[in-house]
């Protein structure tokens, strides 16, 4: 059996690619889900905040899913729950297993990669002190808090302060736990400013930025760690040192795209997004093969996960339909000044239809400032913005009619220049 | 003067409240960050989100969330109240749990729907 | 009354049981913890050192030899992963260089086969990511890498297999002795055998000096390692070694079997035995070592951290022998490196020292010298397909990063030696090993445990006592936080 698309991770970013290819006009679509049902890391999001872009109103997290799992149904797109994708290779032959199938080989006429991000753990930032029990990422102890019913502790310190550990902040007090500080290493939060406020300032819980554990100590249950602040160069700095009696330690320190199927397969990564390069229709290197959502670059908001991957979703459909344009002149990206990357690194411009989407992450804080798309000397598109921050993407849309100027020979460079007061 | 990050959406507006004018707010970037201003003030409210015990379903546990927002002083009164409940699945998304959570005319209700898993 | 009981059941104590299993007897293993493998044999550098680095003429020149020959044949039978890498000792200096040639000449003196210097051009066209401040390396093509705790588990099954009793959470706490032998306590009751074994690691000399002055003392050196992603496994193909000096083999940068990258150990003398964490500074000193001799390691690619105890005597050598103040009562002690190569070398000689005490060793006829282990993820697809109708818990991936399936937790928790803890079934299958670290399969990994082992998931262990994961339940009253 051949399927016209074949979807690996049923989350919010395969849900979307399969739905909008769906529309587009293919038929055969078959999704492949690890997990037991469909919907990945929102139906442990129980928190709202969700879809007020997409679905101009606030949603949880099993919320928005549901309403994508709505949208297929009775659409014919297939399913195969608890089933592991082994590999995808050049050729976009899917090879999985399940209990009830066993180990098969599917053929696809295009492939949608979605298999999202997992965390950084202790050992990716290389936290010292003992290896005792109680040292959790935020995600995993989402999982045991709001879909096992567990607690992982009652005295908590948080590392990091990436949207899931505020999140965690909050779900731990509101059960009966205790949780005694927020530590960031960077000067500024890691996550959004909305849950800072409601998810730390609501219940008086401090902040520490420019903080760090310094050390973990335990027998069997963490028992004690110890803070520092830091130095610019992210260095404790000796006497400032504060212990903090706990039980637990959250790691919310990050997000790694999930790529080992994308490297297997041979796709061409970006180091700095830890993704697929791809192109403005979401299309790997690999032709046939799209990518979408946190496995191409970590996202902050859903909302932005759906519409890139009905994005991949749509371009997988005109592939298989033959309907794809015909090549043109290519525009290699160009993360300038004040941006860490950009997504798509590359446009082709016949594909390009009204506008190019264009997601990047600035490398610090900003105030006032212009976000600006330049071809050579010449400037082709201006966003002004009135802040921005690491933590949160940026998403500029560029038209199609200033991109035409652009020079082909040159790289299309996005940079933030900042307005001098 | 009160200042308050916005939390109405991810944008996260600097607000401005002036409690000498009717708590005018200034900095939102839309008619609903007023809104906010003003209640977080006068009278803040919470959505709160959580968990109830379930039977029989896929997992131990289903997602609920309070239908409207509550005033934020009951948000840990409001939280005691679920731990009474058990439901048993099958269950319907959007399903009150806990109905006038402490007068305020606001329900828990389910966020998904949950299978019978046998 | 046992023949024998071997206190410990490190790879020291588990090779000693392999080696005694063949023949007839009643033997027992007490371990206090509730895993075999579960301290030094776990956390090391995981090499099968070619032996050119004793002094010529003690025993643990000989046995690391010995031992070195040994591993291979044993790590084929009992399906142990073990790969014969060779190693390089690298010299960055004139004197280092001296160093070399003296490794060199012991080493030929030791009996290590097909050893060779060469010059700093010469290491590098071997092993291309060295630094080009490389003057020269010592080349053994006889080292090796292996799994150290499926090393000394696999030993430990295969004992047990054959009939040797194992006692996991069974800490020795007094001795005494008694007629005919030694009566030995545990919070679990009494043991008595004719001949003690003590290969109790860091704590040999506290057990031993339950019945008799030990004639030394273990001074535990801590050593601290990084362990890379798999996408960092291939950074070097060599065991990479720096010239030895008085504190040990240096930091060494060396592919794991599982495909990863380890880098360290330093050498930090410690006081409490039990203190296995790390220090920022001792990992930052291992960082700095290491690019040293491989510039190029992206220690970014970093998932795990861990220490591990060396359990180094006031002496050179090991010691091996019977304690003078109490008869049949045998000590495996100061094993340190090469203590994982030399161990069925050492089970050999202990083997050696029970004849010689009298005891009458009659080898069975039917010893069964053979251990299967599935890896999923290593089998064809048609393999694949046989395991998952026989058992669909096969076909079901619960770590995603090493590929590990249900079908294979499930047997780790029923095997030979029963998986009863979280770390215990990342020993055995290597779910939680991967770059997620148990991120994804944690909580999973934890309710299978729960579930086969017939216990509340509150009472599941990552480790050893006290280590529970969870705390309790949520949703059932009490505990809530006031306005």
């Amino acid at each position: 059996m051949k399927y016209d698309l074949i979807v690996v991770g049923g989350g919010p970013a395969g849900l979307a690619a399969a739905k909008a290819a769906r529309e587009a006009g293919l038929t055969r679509i078959l999704i492949l889900e690890r997990d037991k049902e469909l919907g990945g890391i929102l139906n442990q999001c129980i928190h709202n905040g969700f879809g007020l872009h997409r679905f101009q109103e606030e949603l949880t997290g099993p919320e928005y899913a549901g309403r994508y799992l709505a949208m297929l149904e009775g659409t014919g797109v297939e399913t195969r729950l608890d089933t592991m994708v082994l590999e995808v290779t050049p050729d976009r032959r899917v090879c999985c297993i399940n209990p009830r199938d066993g180990y098969r080989e599917y053929e696809a006429a295009s492939v949608v990669l979605a298999m999202g991000c997992r965390e950084r753990t202790r050992g990716a930032i290389a936290l010292p002190g003992s290896r005792c029990a109680g040292v959790f990422t935020a995600g995993a102890a989402q999982r045991f808090l709001n879909m096992e019913g567990y607690m992982v502790g009652r005295r908590v310190v948080i590392l990091g302060s990436g949207d899931i550990g505020l999140i965690m902040a909050r779900r731990m007090t509101l059960e009966g736990a205790q949780v005694l500080a927020c530590v960031e290493v960077m000067p500024h939060p890691g996550g959004l400013t909305r849950n800072i406020v409601q998810c730390l300032e609501d219940f008086n819980i401090p902040l520490y930025l420019s903080h760090t554990i310094t050390d973990i100590r335990g027998s069997g249950r963490v028992e004690q760690v110890t803070v520092a602040q830091v130095d610019e160069n992210r260095t404790p700095v000796p006497g400032t040192e504060r212990v903090f009696d706990c039980d637990t330690v959250l790691l919310s320190v990050g997000l790694i795209p999930e790529n080992e199927l994308t490297r297997q397969a041979g796709a061409q990564m970006d180091p700095r997004t830890g993704g697929a390069q791809v192109w403005e229709n979401m299309e790997t290197s690999i032709p046939g093969v799209f990518a979408c959502g946190n496995v191409v670059h970590v996202h902050d908001l859903v909302d932005f996960v759906s519409a890139e991957s009905e994005r991949a979703g749509r371009a997988a459909a005109a592939f298989v339909q033959g309907s794809a344009g015909q090549a043109g002149p290519v525009l290699e990206l160009q993360a300038g000044q004040g941006v860490r990357y950009t997504v798509p690194q590359k446009l082709r411009l016949s594909q390009v239809e009204k506008n190019a989407e264009v997601f990047f992450r600035v490398t610090r804080m900003f105030g006032p400032a212009r976000v600006q798309v330049r071809s050579g000397e010449q400037v082709l598109a201006r966003f002004a913005r009135d802040r921005m921050a690491p933590g949160e993407m940026e998403r500029i849309a560029v038209p199609r009619v200033l991109l035409d100027k652009a020079d082909a020979e040159q790289a299309l460079v996005v940079e933030v220049q900042e307005e001098t007061p | 003067m009160r200042e308050l990050t916005c939390i109405v959406c991810p944008k996260g507006c600097r607000l401005k409240v002036d409690e000498a004018h009717d708590w005018a707010v200034t900095g939102n970037s839309c008619p609903r960050g007023a809104e906010y201003g003003k209640a977080e003030c006068v009278a803040p409210t919470r959505v709160v989100t959580s968990t109830v015990r379930i039977e029989g379903g896929t997992h131990r546990r289903i997602p609920v969330k309070t239908s409207g927002p509550i005033p934020k002083k009951d948000v840990f009164a409001a939280m005691a109240l679920l731990d009474a409940v058990c439901l048993q699945a099958p269950v319907e998304a959007h399903v009150p749990v806990v109905r006038d959570i402490l007068g305020t005319g606001v329900d828990f209700i389910t966020t998904r729907a949950m299978k019978r898993e046998d | 009354m046992y023949d024998c009981i071997i206190i410990g059941c490190g790879i020291t104590g588990a090779a000693a049981a392999y080696r005694l299993a063949r023949y007839r007897g009643r033997f027992a293993v007490l371990e206090k913890s509730n895993d075999v493998a579960n301290a030094t044999t776990k956390a090391n550098s995981a090499i099968i050192h070619a032996g050119y680095d004793p002094a010529p003429g003690t025993q643990m020149a000989r046995l690391n030899v010995e031992g070195n020959r040994q591993a291979a044949e044993i790590c084929q039978k009992l399906n142990v992963p073990f790969r014969r890498t060779g190693s390089l000792v690298l010299a960055f200096s004139e004197e280092e260089c001296r160093t070399l040639d003296e490794l060199y000449r012991r080493g030929v003196e030791n009996g290590v086969p097909d050893l060779a210097l060469l010059s700093g051009a010469g290491a590098r066209a071997v092993e291309p990511g060295l630094s080009d401040q490389v003057k020269a390396a010592l080349y053994a093509p006889t080292a090796a890498v292996v799994n150290p705790w499926e090393y000394a588990l696999a030993m430990a099954e295969t004992a047990v297999k054959n009939g040797v009793e194992l006692y996991l959470e069974h800490p020795v706490t007094a001795i005494r002795p008694v007629e005919g032998g030694y009566a030995l306590t545990t919070p679990r009751g009494e043991f008595c055998a004719r001949t003690v074994i003590n290969a109790a690691g860091v704590h040999a000399d506290q057990v031993e000096s339950l019945i008799a002055p030990p004639g030394y003392r273990i001074h535990p050196v801590r050593g601290e390692y990084w362990l890379l992603d798999k996408s960092e496994g291939s950074r070097v193909r060599h065991v990479v070694f720096q010239c030895p000096n008085r504190q040990g083999k240096g930091v060494l940068v060396a592919p794991t079997v599982h495909g990863n990258l380890i880098v360290g150990p330093n050498a930090q003398p410690v006081e409490d035995r039990e203190d296995v964490g790390c220090s920022a500074q001792g990992l930052a000193f291992v960082r700095e070592k290491a690019r040293k001799s491989v510039p190029g390691v992206r220690f970014g690619e970093n998932i795990r951290n861990f220490a591990g105890l060396r359990a180094t005597a006031d002496t050179d050598d090991f010691l091996i022998g019977e304690n003078p103040a109490a008869p049949g009562f045998f000590h495996l002690a100061g094993i340190k490196s090469p203590g994982l190569t030399a161990a069925p070398a050492i089970g050999l000689e202990a083997v050696r020292l029970l004849q010689e005490k009298g005891l009458a060793l009659e080898e069975k006829a039917d010893f069964d010298d053979t251990r299967e282990h599935v890896v999923f993820r290593e089998l064809s697809a048609e393999e694949k397909n046989r395991w998952i109708r026989r058992d669909p818990r096969y076909g079901r991936v619960i770590c995603r990063c090493e590929t590990v399936t249900e079908g294979e937790i499930v047997a780790a928790v029923h095997g030979v030696i029963p998986a009863t803890t979280v770390n215990a079934v990342k020993r055995r299958c290597n779910a939680g090993m991967g770059r997620c670290q148990g991120g994804f399969c944690g909580p999973r990994v934890q309710a299978i445990l729960a579930r086969e082992l017939g216990v509340d998931p509150t009472e599941v262990l990552m480790d050893g006592p006290g280590t529970q994961v969870l705390t309790g339940e949520t949703k059932t009253g009490g505990g809530h936080n006031e306005v």
